[in-house]
């Protein structure tokens, strides 16, 4: 929670007045039963019926009073806590926005939605909790003793004594309950994980006839969940009843030495009276205490999971924030002796050189995990390189500044991935100034415009309001519009039948000026490039035409005639 | 109302449990409202200086330490109880709702957002568990005090005690207005806080996408400007929801207050009966503890409703139409893998029929190979064989016998499945691979992976077959996780295949390798494959040629290109210049 604490800076103001008010409020309350004590021994006693209105006023007009320092202390928490919330939100997104895919892999996008909506929540809650509540709860125990000591000094030392016997048992319980508490999250994870695996695979499920054992698993997770909570429940059910044995004892010897003071004339029985109201003021304001005291743990778990994400650093860092000229008759991409590996184990790539020249249209081949996406994440600086350059237009990629390299690459990646908004709010992440023209141009290249009909057609979360090969047409038309210099296609093709991927692939390769690379396992759909590249288990095998490959790359062949007759390959 | 009872219906297997806890919370909310009579008369017995009378205060005392003793064992008892109560709701509730789930047709599954039945079974049962304690604490506790220190105050002094019950619901009131006020802008920030969420799942979920179009700083932008409206909004409901608490506090102070002036004019000119100081004393404190269940049932009313609206939803599912039962259906081991289709229509929609009139039949250990663009209703055929859903006309027969008459699970033992989207538990590779052949050894599935040549890049994984999945398997290529799951269907060893766009995210090279295993399996064995590559489908004995969910066209490959059709010129496209 204190790692956060910079979010609440710019509220100082807020954060003084709003408690301030509160602590006001609470002395006012402690006020009452004085006031009311007054009215025993000076009125009551004393048999004056004015004193008794007269106080009576003054009862009112605190409640009065209360009632505004507490709403002005409401306000500022409000203001405090919403405000700290969206400053959170705000900084948390653009930070998910700096991290690099490495640290994107390793937190893994639903972990960080939760960060971003509910753990944020969390902590606001949290603040105005602090500030409305926490704060009154001392505040009021802070001052029944205060209260205490001035009506009689050697009592209020039971006021103490209960206090730090209550504080005491607060704090056992608590420390003993919270790792109970980090169990049934645990728990509670894995409930949702199993109620996840269930949906996403009932297909499988049903046709392995396994819902008896995915049943049987589910039930034990909510059976160990059961008996945690119920554990931690008698830990927790101790608190109330320890609590108001101490409090109560206390009011016990509060009678017995106060009936003493009584006696030898130091005391008056509306004394009395004020102080086991008071008393009972510290027990309750106690129990609300331990109330907070456990939502508050749960809040601080949710802050230092956000912590957590504003600590990670990004490994791939924009070294360079002005744009950078490119070599005039550099190749379009360069890799000199690039190795690459995800993590310390195997490498991906291992010493992979090659030049892709302006203009031309290259096909990447190779067997699954060969490292074909990887090469294109490290073009597009995705991740850093273990040894070797990469260069694009003979600049090295680390140069340049992130917008201007991948922005000026159009990429259709695997996975097609639409946005909710219109088709045209799409079509604009490429080149947010494209014109309605030069959109309409880019959808009919990919043969989308034929089912889009208008560029002001809805488009739902996902884009699921269109089928598969809609959705990677689509894909196909946003990476082009803006006419890039060099573009991208990973595996572009795979919901498209034949004919669609032909004329499509014929549209993208007509455009001049541009540099196309190709990653994909059909044959046919790589055979005319300029230049193919085989990769296998993470090195180059080979280079060249397919003619040229067909007779020096014995990879290449095998994988041409498995999906081709030999007339068709052309041999 | 409907909900309530529904709840009532799950509470009622531990209504020993929950009739002790009541029983305990009466006795200590009972003996914990007579203490401040007995505080209020110790008082009276200290009458100024040298008139207190310590044997009688030694006597009450001693009264109130047992009676503590007595509430406080009370208390726990009845905290424990509730306690273990809800914990047991909550998990019969989760497993009769997971149980249900499995019950439900597919069509239902497919058509609810899983997120949103995943927050049933995770956050909505929490909100009710967290209810009924509530309720049970709370709200019945409160009653037992209401009713006891109106019985007490109405004891002392009958008059001000019906100021007090008089004067008291104003706060109920009270917050009653103001939860009026705050509805709206309650509601303006769910929905604010809904938008917020789905900007966010989108965007963050597909980071790597904007990365890829360096659109982090806009979708900053667009982010800043829901983050602003929700920041207006929430002050607006934090703001309204928090002026129920000091309100409703400020009506209750001037209870108090008004109690105090008249309990004082009581005592000194018996103005509404006759009142001792130690009396007043205790009246004060009735009077709190009688407002202080007001305060706290109001407060905890938002969380109530909140969980009523969860047990609508968790109701819902639980109520939802199951697949009927079909324990006393026809069962038996192995099919021998003929299927017929008699008339078969279906359709997902009432008004878009899909496939009409289909007939094939298909010999034991032939093969089906279905081909078509995308959505053309390849998948629909599958999902019609699985019965996952039922036809709407027409029947599947499985050797000669009709599907809906054989047990739904039965059936689906008799087919090895590969689907398109290969989903694999977390869990071991071990673990995941012997899914559907619990009997099978390791050497068995070490040979099944071998077969599907997914072997070689288990082993490199760092512990190999015990190599732990994650969620959604994200540690493996899409390839990989294809290659698993046909070796968890080699496991398994059914007589009939089918084959989902099983190798369309596998290269070429390990496909082959793929298909020879698959020769080798489906060897006698009656197989359908979806397959996008013509290539792989040309050895088939039947090809199903689909479009718009219609076939269009059907005949083994050479039949099919001299007939110069559809198929014809899909098979073509493929090699003319590029």
């Amino acid at each position: 929670m204190l790692k956060l604490r910079r979010f609440l800076s710019p509220y100082k103001k807020q954060l003084i007045i709003g408690p301030l008010c509160k602590l006001f409020e609470a002395v006012l309350e402690l006020f009452a039963p004085l006031v009311m004590a007054e009215i025993i021994n000076n009125g009551i006693l004393k048999q004056n019926t004015d004193y008794v209105l007269k106080m009576g006023a003054v009862l009112v007009l605190l409640g009065v009073v209360g009632l505004s320092s507490a709403l002005v202390c409401q306000y500022m928490a409000s203001y405090t806590s919403q405000g700290a919330g969206t400053k959170i939100r705000s900084a948390l997104f653009k930070h998910i926005g700096t991290l690099s895919h490495r640290e994107l892999d390793e937190l893994g996008a639903p972990a960080l939605i939760t960060r971003m909506t509910s753990d944020i929540n969390a902590v606001q809650a949290n603040i105005a909790m602090t500030m409305r509540l926490l704060l009154r709860a001392p505040f009021l125990i802070i001052g029944a003793l205060v209260m205490a000591c001035f009506i009689d000094l050697k009592i209020s030392l039971i006021f103490f004594a209960a206090a730090v016997i209550i504080g005491v048992i607060l704090y056992l319980v608590m420390t003993k309950s919270l790792p109970f508490y980090k169990k049934i999250q645990a728990a509670l994870d894995r409930i949702s994980l199993l109620s996840r695996e269930n949906l996403s695979g009932n297909r499988v499920i049903r046709a392995f006839s396994k819902q008896k054992q995915q049943e049987n698993n589910f039930e034990k997770q909510t059976e160990q969940l059961a008996k945690t909570s119920v554990r931690v429940g008698r830990l927790s059910a101790l608190l109330n009843p320890a609590t108001y044995v101490v409090a109560y004892s206390a009011v016990v010897l509060i009678l017995y030495f106060g009936g003493k003071q009584v006696n030898s004339g130091v005391l008056l029985s509306g004394d009395i009276v004020a102080l086991t109201s008071y008393m009972t003021q510290i027990l309750l304001a106690m129990i609300v205490l331990a109330d907070l005291v456990v939502l508050l743990s749960r809040g601080s778990a949710s802050a230092s999971r956000i912590n957590d994400v504003f600590e990670t650093e990004p490994s791939v860092k924009e070294l360079n924030h002005t744009e950078v000229t490119s070599a005039e008759n550099a190749p379009k991409v360069e890799f000199k002796n690039v190795s690459f590996s995800y993590g310390e184990g195997d490498r991906e790539l291992e010493n992979i050189s090659f030049k892709i020249e302006k203009n031309t249209v290259v096909g990447i081949i190779g067997t699954t995990g060969s490292g074909k996406s990887t090469l294109l994440s490290l073009i597009n600086r995705y991740y850093d390189t273990r040894s070797g350059e990469v260069l694009v237009d003979g600049v090295n990629v680390r140069e340049y500044p992130f917008a201007q390299l991948r922005s000026n690459i159009g990429e259709v990646p695997q996975k097609s991935v639409l946005f909710s908004g219109t088709i045209r709010s799409n079509m604009l992440w490429q080149n947010p100034d494209a014109t309605d023209d030069e959109i309409w141009r880019a959808l009919e290249k990919a043969h989308a415009a034929e089912f889009v009909k208008s560029p002001d057609r809805e488009v739902s979360q996902g884009g699921l309001n269109f089928s598969g090969g809609q959705r990677q047409r689509l894909c196909i038309a946003r990476a082009l519009v803006g006419a890039p210099k060099l573009i991208m296609l990973d595996d572009s093709f795979s919901a498209l039948d034949f004919a669609t991927e032909k004329a499509v692939r014929k549209n993208i390769l007509d455009a001049e000026d541009c540099t196309v690379i190709i990653v994909t396992q059909r044959c046919s759909t790589i055979m005319n490039a300029d230049k193919i590249l085989v990769l296998e288990d993470g090195r180059l095998e080979g280079e060249g035409t397919h003619k040229e490959l067909l007779e020096n790359c014995p990879a290449y062949r095998e994988i041409c005639l498995s999906q081709l007759s030999s007339e068709e390959a052309g041999i | 109302m409907r909900t309530v009872k529904n709840l009532l219906r799950y509470t009622r297997r531990y209504r020993l449990i929950l009739i002790l806890s009541l029983l305990c919370a009466a006795v200590s909310v009972g003996f914990s409202l007579y203490i401040p009579v007995l505080v209020g008369e110790a008082i009276d017995y200290m009458v100024g200086k040298g008139a207190v009378d310590f044997g009688e205060i030694g006597r009450v005392a001693v009264i109130i330490l047992a009676l503590i003793a007595l509430i406080a064992v009370f208390q726990w008892l009845m905290n424990y109880c509730v306690n273990v109560v809800c914990a047991r709701t909550v998990r019969d509730l989760r497993d009769d709702v997971f149980k249900k789930l499995n019950t439900l047709s597919l069509k239902d599954i497919d058509s609810n957002a899983h997120g949103d039945i995943i927050s049933r079974i995770t956050n909505d049962v929490e909100a009710i568990g967290d209810g009924l304690s509530q309720v049970i604490t709370k709200l019945f506790s409160g009653m037992i005090t209401i009713v006891g220190t109106l019985l007490f105050m109405l004891a002392i002094n009958a008059y001000i005690a019906l100021i007090v019950v008089v004067l008291t619901p104003m706060s109920v009131l009270v917050a009653a207005i103001i939860g009026k006020m705050c509805a709206r802008s309650f509601r303006g920030q769910q929905q604010l806080q809904g938008e917020i969420s789905s900007y966010v799942e989108e965007i963050v979920g597909n980071q790597k996408v904007v990365k890829a179009f360096a659109y982090e700083e806009r979708s900053a932008k667009e982010f800043e400007v829901y983050n602003k409206k929700l920041f207006k909004v929430g002050l607006k409901a934090q703001f309204a929801g928090a002026l129920a608490n000091p309100s409703t506090r400020f009506v209750n102070n001037m209870v108090y207050a008004v109690t105090g002036i008249i309990g004082a004019l009581s005592v000194l000119t018996a103005f509404m009966g006759q009142l001792t100081i130690g009396g007043l004393a205790c009246f004060l404190t009735y009077a709190n503890q009688y407002t202080k269940p007001f305060n706290e049932v109001t407060g905890v009313l938002t969380q109530i409703q909140t969980a009523l609206a969860a047990g609508d939803r968790v109701f819902d599912t639980l109520h939802a139409e199951s697949e009927p039962d079909e324990s006393g259906k026809r069962r038996y081991d192995k099919a021998e893998g003929g299927l017929e289709f008699r008339d078969v229509c279906f359709s997902y929609t009432p008004d878009k029929e899909l496939i009409k009139n289909f007939s094939l039949k298909v010999k034991s250990g032939e093969q089906v190979a279905i081909v078509g663009p995308t959505g053309c209703g390849k998948t629909t055929l599958i999902n019609l064989i699985m019965r996952f859903y039922e036809v709407d006309s027409g029947e599947i027969l499985l050797d000669g016998i009709p599907a809906k008459d054989i047990n739904r699970d039965v059936l689906r033992q008799n087919f090895g499945m590969v689907l398109q989207d290969s989903w694999l538990f977390s869990g071991t590779i071990m673990d995941n691979l012997r899914y559907g052949n619990p009997a099978a050894s390791d050497e068995e599935i070490i040979a099944a992976a071998k077969m599907s040549y997914a072997h070689s890049f288990i082993r490199k994984m760092p512990d190999g077959y015990n190599t732990k999945l994650s969620e959604n398997a994200d540690n493996l290529s899409a390839g990989q996780k294809q290659l698993l799951c046909i070796a968890r269907a080699m496991v398994l060893d059914p007589p009939v295949l089918i084959l989902d766009e099983a190798t369309s995210s596998i290269d070429t090279l390990t496909e082959i390798r793929v298909q020879k295993a698959f020769k080798k399996l489906m060897k006698g064995r009656t197989s359908f494959i979806v397959a996008h590559r013509l290539s792989t489908i040309k050895e088939s004995d039947i090809i199903l040629v689909m479009n718009d969910g219609n076939i269009v066209e059907q005949g083994t490959h050479k039949e099919l290109l001299s007939r110069k059709g559809y198929y014809y010129n899909l098979y073509n496209s493929q090699f003319a210049d590029s």
